[in-house]
């Protein structure tokens, strides 16, 4: 089942191009990982995806992105909407300055999804089981979120994300700034999350694409160079700069 | 002359940083590795310069005026003078030889004069050979001394450590000086007056002190019911809870569209506009009050069958708002745009608009920081002075009504101070009881909001 389409994807940063006629399909409930030297443009692809490239003034994105068949960036689309479907999670831990409770909840609130207590409750300690931290924290719900471990931060931002059952989860880079250990957790995490969402990772790491994802789509200068399975990508791969890029020869 | 010596002195120092930097430049010329760039050793021979001289300056000013009288007032000893008489004795000499004394000039003291004349300038040159000679002494000895293992770095800045210790110690201590100098004052205040008639009493009229005679015996009773600061106070807290009424809601929200919703041109034009008016003197929004908020208020009041003040807490209270607007909006939209964009970028990522993105994350993490700004507002508005001066009269009336005049600490203390006063005196006395009041309440707000700020940090970070 093909869960995005991505047609033509042109994107500008004032008149600088940044991708040049991106079109890509992705799988659902598989592991997209999107890899490339620095700068290529594929957390700009990502940034598309929910459309979080609005937030940037100069950036300006042509083409079609169509999610279930629906075209994100047409004038109807509803952004609010259409981010309470695909969540995303950084390259750096970023949460909110509030109680670990708080940051799961933020999202079921603003888009009232709880109509009680206990609901919101059910909500929030599922959310952090999903996201393999609630042992770890079920003791200090309300402390603040910012208290937490490097890796625990990033699970916490992973359930902040998937508690309001988006049906896509964006990664930009969620390792980077991990040690192996808390990375070794949340790739685990991925294999997991998978099962009910659609993952796109974008990743530094070719051990790591090759480890948790099904599809690889390599980018370079702003274009899709190629895209395929994982497997095909990294054992046999069409065009020489992938080859040359996954044997680290460049990049 | 001192100044002809200052500069002589600073030349010296450039000087002895050359030749630091110069022996230094011969020593690595030699293939020796040395233990510190070549400007350490400029600026170790600097400080050997600057050092002497400073010592030999102080130990001058302290101990030159205490020798010269001595000497002085060597000459009437054994005549059976009292110690009064030889100040005074030493004062006219000092005034003559300033050629400023206009009595009738004795014998005895023209010849101090010319003594007094001649030691000061034995004085002055023996400071001008002593401090050069030391200067050259220890410049001579530091530069003789320096080679490629020494080590300069070091004393340098142990050296810029002392200078700068020394400049916040002068600012501690000017404050500590302060306070003491209010302290005093205050406790022979209420020798006079007692406490509890100035913490409780509801009347502030220290109009009635004025009238007194200084000649006359000082009769504590004359006073009661003239220095019971509840009024002022009372006026003060009024006055700058109407200022904040107008300045935190415009200020805040000016703020948050500045840092959130204004485009980088509007931006760019719009947030130095904002601050001109953190430029005007306070006198001009004293005399915008007084001639046009006041008599417009009063006009307003009265077409509605109002009974209006033409100087009114109100108008006083409003343009302090609008004075204190710049501080906060100002501040508060550096602290907005200081809250990282990541925490925005999530919010954004979970479908939160931008006004709940405002109102859920950015408000809560910028917190302590517009608390910071809404006290240092609230700080301003109680210190301020030439506003209500000007607008809001000077009657210390007991109201909470903003239509009409009231008074603040500040504007007593300049009521009080105006014009010829007469030290150790309960009305002067009062302006220092008053400002030590102030300063206590501004350091118990200061406390509470580094408090509350600690707190939100707390829980924030």
């Amino acid at each position: 089942m093909i869960k995005i389409k991505a047609k033509d994807v042109d994107v500008f940063y004032g008149k600088k191009q940044a991708l040049f006629n991106i079109s890509l399909d992705i799988e659902e409930n598989q592991v997209t990982a999107l890899i490339g030297p620095s700068g290529c443009g594929k957390s700009t692809f990502l940034r598309c995806l929910n459309r979080m490239n609005d937030v940037i003034d100069i950036c300006s994105v042509k083409g079609e992105i169509l999610i279930n068949d629906f075209n994100i960036n047409d004038k109807s689309c509803d952004v609010v909407r259409l981010r309470e479907k695909i969540g995303m999670v950084f390259q750096k831990p970023n949460p909110f300055p509030k109680t670990l409770y708080e940051n799961v909840s933020y999202g079921p609130t603003i888009h009232g999804m709880a109509q009680s207590k206990q609901e919101m409750d059910e909500i929030v300690e599922t959310s952090l089981k999903k996201a393999a931290l609630w042992e770890e924290v079920k003791d200090r719900l309300h402390e603040p979120g910012t208290g937490l471990s490097g890796g625990q931060q990033q699970r916490l931002c992973i359930a902040r994300a998937i508690s309001v059952r988006p049906e896509v989860i964006l990664m930009d880079e969620p390792c980077s700034a991990l040690d192996p250990i808390a990375t070794a957790q949340i790739e685990e995490l991925i294999d997991e999350l998978k099962k009910e969402h659609t993952i796109i990772i974008v990743t530094h790491s070719m051990a790591q694409a090759a480890r948790v994802s099904q599809n690889t789509g390599f980018f370079h200068l702003g274009q899709l160079i190629e895209h395929g399975s994982t497997d095909k990508i990294f054992k046999n791969p069409d065009n020489t700069k992938t080859q040359d890029y996954i044997t680290g020869r460049f990049g | 002359m001192n100044l002809i010596l200052f500069t002589f002195i600073v030349l010296l120092g450039f000087t002895s940083y050359y030749f630091g930097r110069k022996k230094a430049y011969t020593i690595q010329s030699t293939k020796k590795r040395l233990t510190a760039l070549p400007q350490f050793y400029g600026y170790y021979l600097s400080i050997w310069c600057a050092i002497p001289a400073f010592i030999i300056f102080s130990l001058w000013a302290i101990f030159e005026p205490t020798i010269v009288k001595l000497l002085i007032l060597s000459d009437y000893s054994n005549q059976g003078y009292l110690d009064d008489e030889l100040n005074l004795i030493y004062e006219k000499t000092k005034a003559l030889s300033r050629g400023q004394f206009t009595g009738e000039i004795t014998p005895f003291i023209e010849a101090s004069a010319e003594k007094y004349l001649s030691l000061r300038s034995i004085a002055q040159s023996s400071k001008v050979v002593i401090v050069l000679s030391a200067i050259i002494a220890s410049v001579a000895y530091a530069y003789k001394r320096i080679s490629s293992n020494s080590r300069t770095r070091e004393p340098v800045e142990k050296f810029l450590n002392a200078v700068l210790f020394t400049a916040s110690l002068a600012a501690i201590l000017t404050t500590v000086g302060i306070v003491f100098s209010l302290i005093f004052q205050t406790i022979d205040f209420f020798k006079v007056i007692p406490l509890f008639d100035f913490v409780f009493g509801t009347h502030w009229y220290p109009a009635k002190a004025f009238v007194r005679d200084s000649s006359e015996a000082l009769d504590p009773t004359m006073y009661s019911d003239t220095f019971g600061a509840v009024p002022i106070f009372a006026g003060t807290f009024f006055i700058a809870f109407i200022a904040m009424c107008v300045a935190i809601p415009i200020g805040l929200m000016s703020g948050i569209y500045l840092a959130e919703y204004a485009s980088y041109k509007v931006r760019q034009y719009a947030k130095p506009l904002i601050e001109i008016l953190a430029g005007i003197p306070t006198v001009v929004y004293g005399f915008f009050a007084a001639l046009t908020v006041g008599p417009f208020l009063k006009e307003l009041g009265t077409s509605m069958g109002l009974e209006v003040s033409a100087e009114s807490a109100l108008a006083a209270g409003g343009v302090m708002g609008i004075m204190i607007i710049p501080f906060i909006s100002s501040l508060s939209d550096d602290v907005i745009t200081s809250v990282p964009q990541s925490l925005r970028d999530g919010s954004y990522a979970m479908g939160a608009t931008k006004s709940e993105t405002i109102k859920r994350v950015i408000f809560p993490a910028a917190l302590p920081g517009i608390v910071g700004s809404i006290l240092l507002g609230v700080s301003r508005a109680i210190g301020e002075t030439m506003i209500v001066v000007m607008a809001s009269g000077l009657a210390a009336n007991l109201t909470l009504n903003p239509l009409e005049s009231t008074s603040t600490i500040t504007a007593q203390i300049v009521v009080i101070l105006i014009g010829d006063q007469a030290f150790g005196d309960p009305k002067t006395q009062a302006a220092f009881a008053l400002g030590m009041s102030l300063f206590l309440v501004t350091l118990c707000l200061n406390i509470v909001a580094l408090r509350v700020v600690k707190k939100y940090r707390e829980k924030y970070e």
